[in-house]
């Protein structure tokens, strides 16, 4: 029944994006505009009632830098989606999907704090994981590991 | 001649006497101080990370730090005096370690509960502090990912040993 | 020393916007488990708005994993969610092994899902353990914590630690069960059945305990789903929507257990959902227990079994296969992949992405926790302050998975 439903999700979005089936999971990619369209479709038509995961990977030396990447599952069909879409170093920017989904709101100030992707319309893009003050985003490639910016002066250096 | 602890010198004489009959007294004064401080500590368990299971552990039985008189825990820093920084603190979490030390009045003592809290531990990143003792003066480190109870305990007797070994002059030298 | 000390978070609302009394919880807080802070702002008692900042432990896991390689790792994936670090050992493990397209042993299988049942008993303990004890129940807490000592001297005779264990391996496990687990394994199993039976009796009629967990911070199953809810969290809705029946992976499929499921998704719902999946984790590693295959642990794969020690030190083949797995990592193929498991706070996922190599070009944890936190207002806003205390106790936050 899996590949059933895996071969409807290909059908409906394999134009004009890219799909395929890797490890059970359909992925389709697309362009940063018809993010909010094709998840409003998962959500609506599929039934991918649960966002999972929203997570970003820097490929540094691609002319689109980031690929953003969304996980949806289907409590229904037990079945999961990945989608992603490529954005660059100048613009990195797309839609929100707090709309659609509350958990996305957690998940997307994560992805701006971890990479610096601006997510359009979430209005509260605030650190998350790192702390008012630090400048960057650690988990670009070309954040060193131990550049660490300390919050409170050492005791050696008062 | 011989008159006990103290050393004959010429004149010396009931000076010295009183003098190492006082310090007699300002040591076991000492002693008791020690001993009193020593069995009842009051820890501020500042818990963040994975120590904390062994912090769960080592406070309830069997190994149970109660018998040492330092099971009590006070979460407010301004009725406690061990401040137990239990895990891995960032450098977010930095300031709230900073501000709960300072509220803390004397005598207070700190231990660095577990190899994130003596050192960073294995997360050398811009995320951790790498030891709490760049930020406040440590008494007691207890090693370990997370330290078995048994090192904890080891911890608290050795800082148990230091709080009895330390000296409280009511007056100074120039007296 | 006086210095002015900065604030790591600013709020959304504070004092002077909001038209009502804004309380700072945490993050150095007794029952916020270490490093939550909530900001709430009051009318009376009553939580109006809630603002929750997580983050305090964020230990530079993502960025960690990509300077070691896929097997050095393996302590930082322990320490994720540290109450039930096999189960996250095992997912990790599960999701390398996909790429590289391995399948497992049979006794790796089955010895995997029994202890994933058996960390779940662990962590499903410390959590009602903590949360009963916020809410004054000492003596509960005293039991839970003494049997869970015993199950951790049980897995420290097994793979050498009692919290943080770092035993699974990529194609198997770290070591075979010594003599005499198995029985001491009964043992644990028979008193676990004395304690709980205490706690049942303590807590399930008390009329104080009821006071404080009944309709509090209930939600319902579409708000939850729609917050990202997974785990206990859902299924005290009334979801009976559990990875291990609906997706199922090791050997979940050959056992026979039921997926409890609450009534109105509030405090009380969640204590007594964890207290019956205890119930079902043993259930389930007794029928393991039967069904245990003999046979060797780690798959027969020189890309990610390290050889026999004394081949090492007779054999070039094998030496060279040592060093190269040791020094450079086991290579796998390049790729991505989604594993989720199901942990004892919801869907623990791993998202990684292979560029070849024996060093991992990303290591991303869909963690349970940090999405509840997302939702964690929705089951706050409307209650007590008091409220807060048993509420978060119920959702089960733990630092090292929140944050990573």
């Amino acid at each position: 029944m899996r590949d059933a439903i895996l071969a409807s999700l290909r059908e409906a979005f394999a134009a004009p994006a890219e799909a395929s089936i890797a490890h059970g999971t359909f992925v389709v990619a697309l362009a940063p505009e018809s993010v909010v369209a094709t998840a409003t479709r998962l959500r609506g038509e599929f039934g991918f009632d649960l966002l999972q995961d929203v997570t970003a990977v820097d490929w540094p030396r691609r002319a689109l830098r980031f690929d953003v990447v969304w996980h949806f599952y289907s409590t229904t069909q037990r079945v999961r989606v990945r989608m992603k879409t490529a954005v660059g170093e100048a613009a990195p920017e797309v839609e929100t999907l707090t709309g659609l989904y509350g958990s996305a709101g957690f998940m997307e100030r994560e992805c701006h704090d971890m990479y610096g992707i601006r997510f359009r319309g979430n209005r509260d893009l605030r650190p998350i994981l790192l702390y008012e003050g630090f400048v960057g985003h650690p988990l670009r490639k070309d954040y060193a590991k131990e550049h660490e910016q300390p919050l409170v002066p050492y005791r050696d250096q008062q | 001649m011989n008159r006990g602890a103290t050393i004959p010198i010429a004149d010396a004489g009931a000076t010295t006497h009183r003098r190492s009959a006082f310090e007699y007294l300002t040591t076991k004064k000492d002693e008791l101080v020690g001993w009193g401080r020593k069995f009842s500590i009051f820890p501020y368990p500042f818990v963040t990370a994975c120590c904390a299971m062994e912090f769960m552990a080592v406070s309830s039985t069997p190994y149970d730090t109660d018998r040492f008189g330092a099971a009590l825990p006070r979460f407010s820093p301004r009725q406690s005096d061990l401040l137990m920084v239990v895990g891995t603190v960032t450098h977010k979490q930095a300031p709230i370690l900073l501000k709960v030390y300072e509220q803390m009045c004397e005598p207070k003592w700190v231990m660095a509960f577990g190899a994130c809290a003596t050192s960073g531990g294995f997360y050398q990143n811009y995320a951790t502090l790498l030891g709490i003792d760049r930020i406040i003066p440590v008494d007691v480190y207890v090693p370990g990912c997370p330290p078995r109870p048994e090192t904890v305990i080891d911890g608290i007797m050795q800082l148990q040993d230091r709080i009895a070994r330390q000296r409280h002059p009511i007056v100074n030298d120039a007296f | 020393m006086s210095i002015e000390l900065p604030s790591p978070v600013r709020a959304a609302f504070d004092a002077e916007s909001e038209d009502a009394v804004v309380v700072n919880i945490g993050p150095s807080h007794p029952a916020t488990h270490g490093t939550l802070q909530v900001i709430a702002a009051l009318d009376g008692e009553k939580v109006q708005r809630v603002d929750v900042h997580c983050g305090y432990l964020h230990r530079g896991f993502e960025k960690e994993c990509e300077s070691h390689t896929w097997h050095n790792l393996m302590p930082y994936v322990d320490r994720l969610n540290y109450c039930s670090a096999l189960i996250n050992d095992f997912a990790y493990c599960d999701a390398v092994e996909r790429l590289m397209g391995i399948e497992i042993t049979p006794r790796c299988r089955y010895l995997r899902t029994l202890l994933s049942e058996y960390s779940r008993i662990c962590d499903h303990l410390t959590c009602i353990a903590a949360s009963l004890m916020e809410l004054g129940a000492m003596t509960a807490f005293l039991y839970l914590v003494m049997l869970r000592d015993h199950m951790y001297e049980h897995l420290a005779a097994l793979t050498g630690a009692r919290v943080t264990y770092t035993y699974g391996r990529i194609g198997g496990l770290a070591r075979d069960l010594p003599d005499g687990w198995l029985a001491r394994l009964d043992e644990i199993l028979v008193e676990f059945y004395e304690f709980t039976g205490r706690i049942h009796g303590l807590m399930d009629r008390n009329r104080i305990f009821i006071d404080r967990t009944r309709d509090v911070g209930a939600i319902s199953s579409a708000d939850a789903l729609h917050w990202g809810f997974t785990g206990p969290i859902l299924r005290s809705t009334g979801a009976a929507i559990d990875l291990r029946k609906d997706m199922p992976y090791l050997a979940y499929a050959e056992l026979e257990f039921d997926v409890p499921v609450g009534i109105n998704g509030d405090n009380y719902d969640r204590y007594y959902v964890r207290m019956r999946e205890m119930d079902e984790s043993i259930r389930m590693i007794r029928q393991l227990v039967g069904k245990l295959p003999q046979g060797p642990i780690c798959v027969d794969d020189r890309r990610c079994t390290f050889p026999d020690k004394a081949l090492v030190y007779r054999e070039i083949q094998s030496l060279i296969n040592h060093f190269k797995l040791v020094m450079d990592g086991p290579q796998v193929p390049a790729g991505e992949v989604y594993v989720g498991h199901e942990a004892p706070n919801g869907e623990l996922g791993f998202y990684l992405v292979s560029d070849g190599s024996g060093t991992p070009y990303k290591v991303h944890v869909r963690s349970p926790s940090f999405v509840h936190m997302g939702g964690l207002h929705k089951l706050l806003e409307g209650y007590q302050l008091a409220d807060i205390i048993p509420t978060f106790g119920s959702v089960n936050m733990i630092g090292g998975e929140c944050d990573r």
